[in-house]
């Protein structure tokens, strides 16, 4: 049976790591290869390394880091942060990532999802969604949720749907950061008017809210950052966890 | 052990040559004939589209080659449906080593297409090592090939069909081997120790 997912999602800024983590058989909490390979030998099913370097100048070496976490890590993983066009997908792939996300381009440039999913097939292009809810209508943010756009949480996921994306990558800025729980009812929403897989991202706190998301918010897989950083969660009990309440995950 | 990693418009070449990198293990990418002819072993990458990939292994003679070698062939994913009978995937010729052919999923409830995470391999007596059965393996698909009499490894997902292969010295797996974290290096194993 096609399991669950379990994500570590990672913040890359000029190579380097940026939110602490605590693992302590690590030597270096900054090094995103060793991070991801350490996630990797805990039971992580994939990672998504997001860069948010500011800069194209800090970004320039994108391709080398790719290239060192694909030597070194044996789980599929994603790179996305600043991706505006098939030139900039074309290295990250060619170097070993599995999947490029594209977020704030997309929404200034919806033709970009066509091209990238022409160009390298629908399974390798993972759209992902920041949004808050203002009046009672899920906003499609932009730029790490700073600007809100113009296009509508259900509309714009079914649009990249229809435009070649593989995956949505949804995450709720009202919940990002609660660690009260994923955004279910949304995510339940785009469960029953997409066919492809939607990943779960913002507000994680505790193991039971992953329960929630696969149950009531019927994601296929579940992202989150600091709490596996912090080690609040760890990534084996998590999976004995949801595995004892017969939630199918990789043992 | 020199292992010959077939040169071709694949997506996961990288992937494959790092996971071969992480076992130690002597190999180089070509798509020179009397190199790849020459190895212990070949292993035929795969992502991609079914037609548009057969045409260019045609284009460089790489069809012929593959069919003709006599040392264990290792496919992956799309190298293990092109090395099919025929892929429904635009109605695509292959290179019929295995006499089978190559279906689309049909999406069943809210079972989605492409197949793509993590599913367990049931083995059938055969090349895998036994310690695999019931492993998960990191799948990315929306064509497959129905269980048959060559079928070394089942996977269900909307239907039973072929995680691994086997016909003569031809090995193939559905899934992604150099993405399969422990299972798949065992995969990869096995098919080395052969």
């Amino acid at each position: 049976m096609l399991t669950k997912r379990i994500i570590p999602c990672l913040d890359i800024k000029d190579g380097r790591t940026v939110k602490g983590v605590n693992f302590i058989n690590i030597r270096d909490a900054g090094d995103p290869v060793e991070l991801g390979a350490e996630y990797a030998r805990q039971g992580a099913d994939e990672l998504v390394f997001l860069d948010i370097s500011a800069t194209n100048e800090e970004r320039k070496t994108l391709a080398d880091l790719v290239r060192d976490i694909a030597r070194h890590i044996n789980i599929p993983f994603t790179v996305g942060g600043g991706i505006t066009s098939v030139g900039d997908v074309a290295p990250l792939l060619e170097a070993g990532a599995d999947k490029v996300s594209v977020n704030s381009s997309a929404v200034k440039n919806p033709a970009l999802i066509d091209e990238l999913s022409k160009a390298f097939g629908s399974q390798c292009i993972v759209l992902a969604i920041d949004a808050r809810k203002m009046e009672n209508q899920w906003i499609v943010h932009t730029h790490g949720g700073k600007k809100p756009s113009d296009k509508k949480l259900f509309s714009w996921a079914k649009e990249g749907q229809e435009r070649g994306a593989g995956e949505i990558l949804f995450t709720s800025m009202d919940h990002d950061g609660t660690k009260m729980g994923f955004a279910n009812d949304p995510l339940e929403k785009l469960h029953n008017s997409l066919s492809i897989p939607v990943i779960a991202s913002g507000g994680a706190g505790e193991m039971g809210h992953f329960i929630d998301a696969f149950l009531i918010g019927k994601a296929d897989a579940a992202l989150a950052a600091s709490i596996f950083h912090f080690g609040e969660i760890k990534i084996p009990e998590l999976k004995q966890y949801l595995h004892r309440r017969n939630i199918n995950v990789r043992m | 052990m020199r292992v010959a990693i077939i040169k071709y418009n694949a997506g996961n070449i990288q992937s494959v040559s790092f996971a071969l990198e992480r076992l130690g293990v002597d190999f180089s990418i070509t798509e020179d004939s009397e190199e790849i002819q020459r190895a212990e072993k070949v292993i035929f990458p795969g992502v991609g589209e079914a037609s548009t990939t057969m045409n260019y292994l045609k284009s460089r003679n790489l069809d012929r080659i593959i069919v003709s070698l006599r040392q264990p062939v290792l496919g992956i994913c799309l190298g293990m449906q092109l090395m099919c009978k025929y892929s429904e995937e635009n109605n695509t010729e292959c290179l019929g080593v295995f006499p089978e052919e190559v279906k689309r999923f049909l999406p069943l409830r809210d079972m989605k297409v492409p197949h793509m995470g993590w599913n367990n391999l049931l083995l059938k007596d055969g090349w895998l090592d036994p310690a695999i059965n019931c492993l998960y393996a990191y799948f990315v698909h929306s064509y497959y090939v129905p269980v048959n009499p060559f079928t070394s490894a089942v996977t269900e997902y909307i239907n039973p069909f072929s995680a691994a292969l086997h016909h003569k010295n031809f090995y193939a797996v559905q899934f992604h081997p150099e993405k399969s974290a422990v299972a798949g290096e065992l995969v990869l194993k096995s098919f080395l120790n052969l």
